[in-house]
Protein backbone atom coordinates (compact mmCIF):
# COMPACT_ATOMS: atom_id res chain seq x y z
CA UNK A 1 0.00 0.00 0.00
CA UNK A 2 1.19 3.28 -0.96
CA UNK A 3 2.37 5.36 1.85
CA UNK A 4 -0.21 7.93 2.50
CA UNK A 5 0.74 11.90 2.34
CA UNK A 6 -0.73 15.32 2.78
CA UNK A 7 0.12 18.87 1.09
CA UNK A 8 1.83 21.60 2.89
CA UNK A 9 1.48 25.27 1.48
CA UNK A 10 3.97 26.97 3.10
CA UNK A 11 4.76 30.53 3.10
CA UNK A 12 7.82 31.86 1.51
CA UNK A 13 9.57 35.11 2.35
CA UNK A 14 13.49 35.50 1.98
CA UNK A 15 13.84 39.49 1.73
CA UNK A 16 17.32 38.99 0.71
CA UNK A 17 16.25 37.32 -2.27
CA UNK A 18 12.48 38.37 -2.80
CA UNK A 19 10.39 41.37 -3.05
CA UNK A 20 7.53 39.62 -2.35
CA UNK A 21 6.07 36.34 -0.36
CA UNK A 22 5.03 33.47 -2.30
CA UNK A 23 3.15 30.41 -0.92
CA UNK A 24 5.20 26.79 -1.79
CA UNK A 25 3.68 23.31 -1.87
CA UNK A 26 5.59 20.28 -0.22
CA UNK A 27 4.34 17.61 -0.39
CA UNK A 28 5.27 14.89 3.32
CA UNK A 29 4.66 11.85 4.86
CA UNK A 30 0.99 11.64 6.24
CA UNK A 31 1.48 10.11 10.08
CA UNK A 32 -1.69 10.23 12.22
CA UNK A 33 0.63 11.30 15.30
CA UNK A 34 2.28 13.94 13.45
CA UNK A 35 1.90 17.39 14.44
CA UNK A 36 2.39 20.56 11.70
CA UNK A 37 5.69 21.40 13.69
CA UNK A 38 6.47 17.72 12.73
CA UNK A 39 5.85 18.02 8.98
CA UNK A 40 7.64 21.46 8.98
CA UNK A 41 10.75 20.14 10.90
CA UNK A 42 10.89 17.06 8.10
CA UNK A 43 10.99 19.49 5.21
CA UNK A 44 13.68 21.54 6.82
CA UNK A 45 15.80 17.90 7.14
CA UNK A 46 14.59 16.29 3.74
CA UNK A 47 13.31 18.58 1.43
CA UNK A 48 14.39 22.36 1.54
CA UNK A 49 16.79 22.99 4.32
CA UNK A 50 16.33 26.92 3.89
CA UNK A 51 13.06 26.75 5.52
CA UNK A 52 13.08 29.24 8.69
CA UNK A 53 10.87 29.22 11.37
CA UNK A 54 11.07 29.13 15.09
CA UNK A 55 10.42 26.08 17.88
CA UNK A 56 11.80 24.72 20.76
CA UNK A 57 10.17 21.99 23.64
CA UNK A 58 7.69 20.59 20.98
CA UNK A 59 4.92 20.10 24.18
CA UNK A 60 2.93 23.73 24.15
CA UNK A 61 5.53 25.07 27.15
CA UNK A 62 7.51 27.24 25.05
CA UNK A 63 5.63 29.36 22.86
CA UNK A 64 7.89 29.45 20.04
CA UNK A 65 6.14 27.58 17.50
CA UNK A 66 2.90 29.86 16.87
CA UNK A 67 1.88 30.08 13.17
CA UNK A 68 -1.57 30.36 11.19
CA UNK A 69 -2.91 26.89 10.27
CA UNK A 70 -5.52 27.08 7.65
CA UNK A 71 -6.42 30.93 8.70
CA UNK A 72 -6.47 30.23 12.65
CA UNK A 73 -3.50 30.98 15.24
CA UNK A 74 -2.42 27.53 16.67
CA UNK A 75 0.52 26.28 18.22
CA UNK A 76 2.58 24.33 15.16
CA UNK A 77 3.25 21.70 17.65
CA UNK A 78 0.11 20.82 18.89
CA UNK A 79 -2.19 21.04 15.51
CA UNK A 80 -2.03 17.59 14.65
CA UNK A 81 -2.10 16.82 10.62
CA UNK A 82 -4.85 14.73 11.43
CA UNK A 83 -7.02 17.66 11.82
CA UNK A 84 -6.14 19.06 8.23
CA UNK A 85 -6.30 15.36 6.54
CA UNK A 86 -6.61 14.88 3.52
CA UNK A 87 -5.26 18.57 3.52
CA UNK A 88 -3.81 20.82 1.90
CA UNK A 89 -2.86 22.32 5.06
CA UNK A 90 -1.55 26.05 4.61
CA UNK A 91 0.65 27.45 7.36
CA UNK A 92 1.47 31.18 7.19
CA UNK A 93 3.04 33.37 9.83
CA UNK A 94 1.35 34.87 12.72
CA UNK A 95 -1.62 37.38 11.46
CA UNK A 96 -0.99 41.49 12.50
CA UNK A 97 2.88 40.97 12.95
CA UNK A 98 5.48 41.89 10.59
CA UNK A 99 7.27 39.05 8.67
CA UNK A 100 11.08 38.54 9.17
CA UNK A 101 11.84 35.62 6.97
CA UNK A 102 9.59 32.82 6.31
CA UNK A 103 7.42 31.83 9.32
CA UNK A 104 9.22 34.32 11.46
CA UNK A 105 7.90 37.02 12.47
CA UNK A 106 9.46 40.22 14.89
CA UNK A 107 8.12 40.29 18.32
CA UNK A 108 9.67 43.52 19.44
CA UNK A 109 6.83 45.16 19.47
CA UNK A 110 4.86 42.46 21.65
CA UNK A 111 7.70 42.68 23.96
CA UNK A 112 7.79 46.05 24.51
CA UNK A 113 4.41 45.99 25.07
CA UNK A 114 4.99 42.97 27.84
CA UNK A 115 7.36 44.82 29.40
CA UNK A 116 5.37 48.08 29.56
CA UNK A 117 2.82 46.39 32.37
CA UNK A 118 5.84 45.47 34.66
CA UNK A 119 4.79 41.68 34.32
CA UNK A 120 6.83 41.53 37.54
CA UNK A 121 5.95 41.36 41.36
CA UNK A 122 6.49 45.01 42.35
CA UNK A 123 7.13 45.81 46.34
CA UNK A 124 7.16 49.33 48.13
CA UNK A 125 9.91 47.80 49.61
CA UNK A 126 11.50 44.04 50.03
CA UNK A 127 11.81 42.90 53.33
CA UNK A 128 14.79 41.05 54.56
CA UNK A 129 15.42 37.74 53.48
CA UNK A 130 15.90 36.64 57.32
CA UNK A 131 12.03 38.02 57.46
CA UNK A 132 11.42 34.55 55.56
CA UNK A 133 9.15 34.74 52.03
CA UNK A 134 6.37 36.28 51.00
CA UNK A 135 3.20 33.62 52.24
CA UNK A 136 0.47 32.78 50.18
CA UNK A 137 -2.89 31.02 50.78
CA UNK A 138 -4.15 28.47 48.54
CA UNK A 139 -7.29 30.96 47.73
CA UNK A 140 -5.35 34.09 47.13
CA UNK A 141 -2.92 31.87 44.69
CA UNK A 142 -6.14 30.67 43.11
CA UNK A 143 -7.38 34.53 42.36
CA UNK A 144 -4.34 34.35 39.94
CA UNK A 145 -3.32 31.60 38.71
CA UNK A 146 -5.35 30.80 35.68
CA UNK A 147 -3.49 33.98 34.65
CA UNK A 148 -0.58 32.97 35.31
CA UNK A 149 -0.33 29.74 32.74
CA UNK A 150 0.66 32.55 29.82
CA UNK A 151 3.56 31.44 27.76
CA UNK A 152 3.79 34.02 25.20
CA UNK A 153 3.10 32.70 22.17
CA UNK A 154 1.31 35.46 20.72
CA UNK A 155 -1.90 34.02 19.39
CA UNK A 156 -3.97 36.34 20.84
CA UNK A 157 -2.40 39.04 19.02
CA UNK A 158 -2.96 37.32 15.58
CA UNK A 159 -6.48 36.69 16.18
CA UNK A 160 -7.25 40.04 18.01
CA UNK A 161 -9.03 42.30 15.08
CA UNK A 162 -8.27 45.34 17.05
CA UNK A 163 -4.57 44.23 17.34
CA UNK A 164 -4.86 44.04 13.95
CA UNK A 165 -6.70 47.50 13.09
CA UNK A 166 -4.95 49.42 15.70
CA UNK A 167 -1.13 48.56 16.08
CA UNK A 168 -1.11 50.76 19.41
CA UNK A 169 -3.21 48.53 20.88
CA UNK A 170 -1.06 47.19 24.41
CA UNK A 171 -3.33 43.64 23.61
CA UNK A 172 -4.57 40.94 25.41
CA UNK A 173 -1.40 38.93 26.48
CA UNK A 174 0.20 41.65 28.15
CA UNK A 175 -3.04 43.75 29.44
CA UNK A 176 -3.69 39.77 30.86
CA UNK A 177 -0.23 39.52 32.59
CA UNK A 178 -0.55 43.03 34.26
CA UNK A 179 -3.76 41.53 35.27
CA UNK A 180 -1.92 38.40 37.04
CA UNK A 181 0.08 40.74 38.86
CA UNK A 182 -2.13 43.12 39.85
CA UNK A 183 -4.41 40.29 41.89
CA UNK A 184 -1.35 38.39 43.13
CA UNK A 185 -1.53 39.05 47.27
CA UNK A 186 2.41 40.07 47.11
CA UNK A 187 2.45 42.78 45.07
CA UNK A 188 2.26 46.07 45.18
CA UNK A 189 2.73 47.45 41.38
CA UNK A 190 -1.26 48.28 40.83
CA UNK A 191 -0.87 52.15 40.91
CA UNK A 192 2.73 51.98 38.56
CA UNK A 193 0.34 49.86 35.95
CA UNK A 194 -2.23 51.17 35.89
CA UNK A 195 -1.02 54.59 33.53
CA UNK A 196 -0.35 51.47 30.96
CA UNK A 197 -3.24 49.60 31.63
CA UNK A 198 -6.23 52.11 32.23
CA UNK A 199 -4.88 54.14 29.09
CA UNK A 200 -6.42 54.62 26.13
CA UNK A 201 -4.28 52.30 24.05
CA UNK A 202 -4.79 49.32 26.78
CA UNK A 203 -8.19 48.41 28.16
CA UNK A 204 -10.07 51.09 26.78
CA UNK A 205 -9.54 49.82 22.89
CA UNK A 206 -10.60 46.40 23.34
CA UNK A 207 -14.20 45.67 22.20
CA UNK A 208 -14.37 42.35 23.69
CA UNK A 209 -14.25 40.43 20.67
CA UNK A 210 -13.19 37.25 22.38
CA UNK A 211 -11.19 35.23 19.73
CA UNK A 212 -7.78 35.66 22.31
CA UNK A 213 -9.80 33.71 24.59
CA UNK A 214 -10.94 31.08 22.19
CA UNK A 215 -6.98 30.82 20.65
CA UNK A 216 -5.95 30.51 23.58
CA UNK A 217 -3.54 27.39 23.87
CA UNK A 218 -3.09 27.54 27.77
CA UNK A 219 -6.80 28.57 28.76
CA UNK A 220 -6.11 31.82 30.36
CA UNK A 221 -9.13 34.22 29.22
CA UNK A 222 -7.37 37.10 27.91
CA UNK A 223 -10.69 38.92 27.35
CA UNK A 224 -12.19 38.13 30.68
CA UNK A 225 -9.06 39.53 32.46
CA UNK A 226 -9.24 42.93 30.49
CA UNK A 227 -12.92 43.02 31.38
CA UNK A 228 -12.32 42.70 34.91
CA UNK A 229 -9.28 45.25 34.09
CA UNK A 230 -12.13 47.94 32.94
CA UNK A 231 -14.28 47.47 36.02
CA UNK A 232 -11.10 48.17 38.16
CA UNK A 233 -10.78 51.18 35.97
CA UNK A 234 -13.77 52.17 36.15
CA UNK A 235 -13.73 52.00 40.25
CA UNK A 236 -10.58 53.78 40.05
CA UNK A 237 -12.48 56.72 38.23
CA UNK A 238 -14.86 56.44 41.45
CA UNK A 239 -12.16 56.77 44.01
CA UNK A 240 -10.20 59.37 42.21
CA UNK A 241 -13.95 61.45 42.20
CA UNK A 242 -14.73 60.65 45.35
CA UNK A 243 -11.11 60.12 47.26
CA UNK A 244 -8.86 62.75 44.79
CA UNK A 245 -6.35 62.77 47.64
CA UNK A 246 -6.00 59.05 47.55
CA UNK A 247 -5.69 58.38 43.66
CA UNK A 248 -1.87 58.14 42.34
CA UNK B 1 0.51 56.26 27.71
CA UNK B 2 -1.57 58.23 30.48
CA UNK B 3 -4.36 57.26 32.06
CA UNK B 4 -7.71 57.55 30.66
CA UNK B 5 -10.41 58.78 32.76
CA UNK B 6 -13.05 60.23 30.12
CA UNK B 7 -12.49 56.20 28.63
CA UNK B 8 -12.68 55.10 32.04
CA UNK B 9 -16.23 57.37 32.46
CA UNK B 10 -17.79 56.56 29.02
CA UNK B 11 -17.53 52.51 29.19
CA UNK B 12 -19.30 52.87 32.95
CA UNK B 13 -22.10 54.22 31.57
CA UNK B 14 -22.14 51.98 28.27
CA UNK B 15 -21.52 48.77 31.20
CA UNK B 16 -23.89 49.70 33.17
CA UNK B 17 -26.39 50.03 30.18
CA UNK B 18 -25.25 46.82 28.83
CA UNK B 19 -26.30 45.31 32.08
CA UNK B 20 -29.75 47.02 32.28
CA UNK B 21 -30.36 46.17 28.89
CA UNK B 22 -29.40 42.75 29.25
CA UNK B 23 -31.50 42.02 32.73
CA UNK B 24 -34.51 44.58 32.80
CA UNK B 25 -35.44 44.92 29.41
CA UNK B 26 -36.51 41.37 29.06
CA UNK B 27 -38.57 41.90 32.43
CA UNK B 28 -40.38 44.87 31.11
CA UNK B 29 -41.32 43.34 27.42
CA UNK B 30 -42.97 40.42 29.36
CA UNK B 31 -44.87 43.12 31.76
CA UNK B 32 -45.45 44.99 29.48
CA UNK B 33 -44.81 43.79 26.16
CA UNK B 34 -46.97 40.56 26.77
CA UNK B 35 -48.50 41.29 30.49
CA UNK B 36 -50.59 44.28 29.79
CA UNK B 37 -51.96 43.15 26.57
CA UNK B 38 -52.95 39.79 27.90
CA UNK B 39 -54.58 41.52 30.89
CA UNK B 40 -51.88 40.45 33.53
CA UNK B 41 -51.01 43.66 34.54
CA UNK B 42 -53.27 46.22 34.90
CA UNK B 43 -52.42 49.74 32.68
CA UNK B 44 -53.74 51.54 35.36
CA UNK B 45 -51.59 49.91 38.06
CA UNK B 46 -48.92 51.02 35.61
CA UNK B 47 -50.08 54.41 35.42
CA UNK B 48 -50.08 54.84 38.58
CA UNK B 49 -46.45 53.04 39.42
CA UNK B 50 -44.89 55.28 36.80
CA UNK B 51 -46.44 58.92 38.53
CA UNK B 52 -43.76 57.67 41.79
CA UNK B 53 -40.78 60.15 41.49
CA UNK B 54 -38.68 56.78 42.26
CA UNK B 55 -40.43 55.02 39.24
CA UNK B 56 -39.59 58.14 37.32
CA UNK B 57 -35.79 58.16 38.20
CA UNK B 58 -36.06 54.16 37.64
CA UNK B 59 -36.97 54.81 34.13
CA UNK B 60 -34.95 57.29 32.94
CA UNK B 61 -31.80 55.26 34.34
CA UNK B 62 -33.59 51.76 32.20
CA UNK B 63 -34.15 54.51 28.94
CA UNK B 64 -31.16 56.62 29.19
CA UNK B 65 -28.08 54.17 29.91
CA UNK B 66 -28.82 51.93 27.11
CA UNK B 67 -28.69 54.80 25.46
CA UNK B 68 -25.22 55.70 26.08
CA UNK B 69 -24.59 51.97 25.74
CA UNK B 70 -25.35 51.61 21.75
CA UNK B 71 -23.20 54.81 21.53
CA UNK B 72 -20.41 53.69 23.03
CA UNK B 73 -20.94 50.62 21.04
CA UNK B 74 -21.33 52.39 17.57
CA UNK B 75 -18.39 54.93 18.46
CA UNK B 76 -16.41 51.93 18.57
CA UNK B 77 -17.92 50.20 15.39
CA UNK B 78 -16.68 53.42 13.15
CA UNK B 79 -13.84 53.40 14.27
CA UNK B 80 -13.42 49.46 13.09
CA UNK B 81 -14.82 51.22 9.71
CA UNK B 82 -12.07 53.62 9.32
CA UNK B 83 -13.24 56.77 11.34
CA UNK B 84 -10.07 55.97 13.71
CA UNK B 85 -8.65 59.54 12.81
CA UNK B 86 -11.47 61.54 14.09
CA UNK B 87 -11.93 60.59 17.51
CA UNK B 88 -13.28 63.96 18.53
CA UNK B 89 -16.05 64.08 15.61
CA UNK B 90 -17.38 60.60 16.39
CA UNK B 91 -17.45 60.81 19.85
CA UNK B 92 -19.92 64.14 20.18
CA UNK B 93 -21.77 62.50 17.40
CA UNK B 94 -22.62 59.03 18.77
CA UNK B 95 -22.64 60.68 23.03
CA UNK B 96 -24.10 63.78 21.67
CA UNK B 97 -27.07 61.69 19.99
CA UNK B 98 -27.23 59.51 23.24
CA UNK B 99 -27.08 62.97 25.60
CA UNK B 100 -30.37 63.91 23.04
CA UNK B 101 -32.37 60.79 23.53
CA UNK B 102 -31.97 61.36 27.08
CA UNK B 103 -33.32 64.62 27.05
CA UNK B 104 -36.02 63.22 24.90
CA UNK B 105 -36.71 60.62 27.19
CA UNK B 106 -36.86 62.67 30.07
CA UNK B 107 -39.70 65.16 28.51
CA UNK B 108 -41.67 61.75 28.21
CA UNK B 109 -41.10 60.50 31.39
CA UNK B 110 -41.72 63.95 32.81
CA UNK B 111 -45.16 63.98 31.39
CA UNK B 112 -46.37 60.93 32.36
Amino acid sequence: MAERTITLEVFRYRPDSEQEPTFQSYTVPYREDWVVLDALNYLKDETDGSLSFRWSCRMGVCGSCGMMVNGTPRLSCSAFLKEYYPGPVRVEPLANFPVERDLIVGIDDFMNKLKSVKPWIVRDKEQPVSEGEYRQSPAQLATFKQYSMCINCMLCYAACPVYGLQPDFVGPAAIALAHRYNLDSRDQGQSLRKEVVFSHEAVWECTFVGECSVVCPKDVDPAGAIQQEKALGALDLVKSVLMPWGSR
Amino acid sequence: MARSKNEAFWWSLFAAGGGLAAMLVPVHIIVNGIGEPQGWVSPAGIRDLVAHPLAKLYLLALFSLPFFHCAHRIRHILYDFGLRGMPAPVAIVCYGAALLSTLWAVSVICSL
